[in-house]
């Protein structure tokens, strides 16, 4: 149970508090609007107006929360400096994503919950002014401030309309569905298949958040939800003269005409620090991507893999780090993520992309792959970068046991982490924390094999060369395999370096027992703190924490880190 | 943007559209609102909407994600042949059930969400696209080759039992290579 805590505890927390927040404003400003001020108003409305506001102000409070987490250069900066205090706190900023999700389902609930509500308000308003007689109060209310059209307190002033017609003529309504219908476009193209298959509509149609926070902020300017004012309620207490509708105004019932007015807006108090502090990222994404960035070598590796080699004045980078790239000439607004496949002892850095899609595919074009001929440095196409950003790879050498799980293309951050392992080790003799490295690559074809493979050949003939053949201990899985490979295998099976990837480490078919490789692990280290990494699909990423949580005994803990984008 | 096919999307939007027509329709009638009779069409409507767009359809290119338990549906909705084929059937069939939405503030919103769905499969038509059922491949098995009618009648031919024999003196020759690593049981 300990090691779940220890897992888990922080974002348990922080999602507590996080509810605890949104229930207390919904509780506070249900109740705030049973007090007296808008007793005329609850005449109208009853409870609905109470079911109308609380969602409106845990909404200001989670869109101001929703754009934080995806202030990249800024959550980099935090951890940057927390990780001196608390690893666990840095790795918390990792999962910045799940709480964007969280936060925008938790603004979609209240939306609709407030929409719903807002449906009876009206409903109710345009009762009001249909029931056109002077013995009920709704009416009477109603046909307040007639004269001056200020001082009313039913939005909906005459009854020759429809409450359809009104919500296109106010600033409330408009802005309404102008930004609940931006939130839904939004929401059904940040569904899983669109965002992983077609991620151009789901990044292009997520700007449609500029909409809905400028809609968001005049929301309220039309002040349409309207209370009694602090001087009518000197002159007209609606305990005593709610009753005696028929006598305000005459002098001898004590009780004045009311009037009403409305609250100023208050939403951009909420968002206004957020959507300052997202243009700065936006300008700090745009500053950097205007620093020449010059590719100096392209690799055209088997198994359509494109390896840039870069370099640009003034970048760092740690390991297993992640830019974002961005090719003028093939899109101007498209960036995408790639980790970066070089050490930080390198004095260049380097992606492997894979070419997936239209903008890999023309980026390939663009640097001359597919050209017999080798392309001239100068026609290569200019770039822009961005970040690098943190990620949980940034931690491993913090371990002094780890253990690093890629499935296919995820291996990449292990590529840098590994060539910054020998960079140390072995070049420079420096003495790392880290001192074993368990690593699993899981792969469901040959060809995938290539590029890394050559990487983890000159390793392991330095780590023989210099009698450290023990600190990494590597195991490659094929996942699946034809017939016809399955033959080559067991014809080679006796041959000294694996018919695959040529290392002297075999192959291993089929997928790994983790319950076994866990506990050998366990057994093997006791008394320490076990980093787990894994760049793969969550359902690997789920059976490893589970095998995390069921195997961090008493001394040996375990601890999960996943990287996705 | 070349590869994208919009009837993912136009899926996707379709489907949410039928829940909050649906969510409209049930507020109208709940709350008796004016013009209730057009809630009621749209709970319907909404319904509708939802059974018809809740299987996936194939996707041309890539594997296709099943929504949960969408097999009957499948079924269903392919029994209506090219009406739920085409996709420009469907971009004028929500384009007019939707309609009926706009006269009541409770529906106007799914009624404006179903409205741009069908802009989307109406985009998807004139790309060509059209719904394909995710039906589970049947398993083919290789039908099995001629010559594998009959066990063996005899055991596979061995040397003669004076080989087999180990010859204590002559260690190197009576040994045999085993393929296959031999692990001891332990």
């Amino acid at each position: 149970m300990g090691n779940f805590v220890a897992n888990e505890g922080l974002s348990i927390f922080v999602i507590l508090v996080w509810l605890g927040i949104n229930g207390f404003l919904f509780v506070n400003f249900y109740m705030a609007f049973l007090v007296d001020r808008w007793f005329y108003t609850r005449v109208l409305l009853g409870h609905a107006l109470s079911w109308a506001r609380a969602p409106a102000a845990c909404l200001n409070f989670n869109c101001m929360l929703i754009l934080l987490p995806v202030c990249r250069n800024l959550l980099s900066l935090l951890r940057g400096s927390i990780q001196c205090c608390s690893r666990t706190a840095a790795r918390q900023l990792d999962r910045n994503l799940t709480f964007h999700k969280l936060v925008a389902y938790m603004i979609a609930f209240h939306t609709a919950v407030h929409i719903i509500a807002h449906l009876f308000n009206f409903e109710f308003f345009m009762d009001a002014q249909l029931n056109r007689s002077v013995d009920l109060l709704p009416f009477v209310l109603s046909d307040i401030g007639n004269g001056d059209n200020a001082s009313f307190l039913n939005p909906i002033r005459s009854n020759e309309t429809s409450p359809t017609i009104v919500m296109f003529t106010t600033i409330a309504g408009l802005t309404g569905v102008a930004i609940t219908l931006a939130l839904i476009l939004i929401i059904t193209s940040s569904m899983e298949v669109i965002r992983r298959s077609y991620f151009e509509v789901f990044w292009y149609t997520h700007h449609l958040f500029i909409i809905f926070f400028i809609g968001l902020v005049f929301h309220g300017y039309g002040r349409i939800v309207r209370g009694q004012t602090p001087l009518s309620l000197q002159t007209n207490n609606p305990n005593k003269c709610a009753d005696h509708f028929h006598d305000w105004g005459k002098n001898e019932s004590g009780c004045a005409v009311p009037v009403f007015a409305g609250n100023p807006p208050g939403t951009w108090q909420w968002v206004v620090g957020p959507m300052f502090l997202y243009v700065c990222e936006r300008l700090v994404r745009l500053y950097r991507s205007h620093q020449k960035v010059v590719i100096t070598k392209v690799v055209m590796h088997p198994s359509k893999t494109l390896e840039l080699q870069m370099k640009k004045k003034g970048f760092s980078m740690e390991v297993g780090q992640y830019v974002f790239i961005q090719c003028p000439s093939v899109s101007r607004l498209e960036w995408h993520p790639f980790t970066l496949t070089s050490a930080p002892e390198e004095d260049y850095f380097s992606a492997h992309i894979r070419i997936v899609g239209d903008w890999t595919q023309a980026l390939y074009e663009a640097c001359g792959g597919d050209k017999p001929e080798q392309q001239e440095a100068w026609k290569l196409p200019k770039m822009a970068i961005d970040g690098p950003f943190g990620t949980a790879s940034e931690d491993v050498f913090r371990y002094e046991v780890v253990m690093l799980v890629g499935a296919g293309i995820g291996v990449t951050p292990f590529a840098s982490i590994l060539k910054s392992v020998w960079y140390k080790r072995i070049q420079n003799n420096q003495d790392v924390f880290t001192k074993k490295i368990y690593f699993y690559w899981l792969c469901p074809e040959t060809q995938a094999f290539e590029w890394f493979a050559d990487l983890l050949q000159s390793l392991e003939r330095q780590m023989a060369d210099k009698d450290m053949a023990d600190f990494l201990s590597y195991n490659i899985y094929l996942t699946r395999w034809k017939e016809t490979e399955a033959a080559h295998f067991r014809v080679h099976h006796e041959a000294e370096n694996d018919p695959i990837t040529g290392l002297k480490q075999k192959t291993l078919y089929g997928k790994p027992n983790w319950d076994n490789e866990f506990t050998n692990i366990a057994a093997k280290h006791p008394k320490s703190k076990v980093g787990v990494f894994l760049c793969g699909p969550p359902q690997l990423g789920k059976s490893l924490e589970k095998q995390c949580l069921s195997h961090s005994e008493a001394d040996v803990k375990f601890i999960f880190n996943k990287e996705n984008f | 943007m070349g590869k994208i096919e919009w009837a993912m999307w136009a899926n996707e939007q379709a489907l949410a559209s039928g829940l909050i027509l649906l969510t409209g329709g049930i507020v109208g009638v709940a709350g008796q609102f004016r013009g209730w009779e057009f809630a009621a069409y749209s709970v319907a409507a909404g319904v509708f909407v939802c059974l018809l767009e809740y299987p996936r359809g194939k996707r041309a290119k890539g594997t296709s994600v099943e929504r949960t338990g969408q097999y009957c549906f499948t079924v269903c909705v392919k029994a209506f042949g090219p009406l739920t084929r085409n996709y420009y059937v469907r971009a004028f069939l929500h384009a007019a059930i939707c309609v009926p939405g706009g006269f009541m503030l409770a529906t106007v919103l799914g009624c404006v969400c179903l409205g741009i769905a069908s802009l989307i499969y109406l985009a998807a038509a004139i790309r060509g696209e059209h719904w394909e059922p995710i039906l589970p491949r049947k398993e083919v098995r290789k039908p099995v080759a001629e010559s594998i009618k009959n066990p063996p009648q005899n055991p596979p031919p061995r040397p003669p039992p004076e080989m087999r024999r180990k010859q204590a003196k002559d260690l190197e020759s009576a040994a045999y290579d085993n393929p296959i690593s031999v692990t001891a049981d332990e």
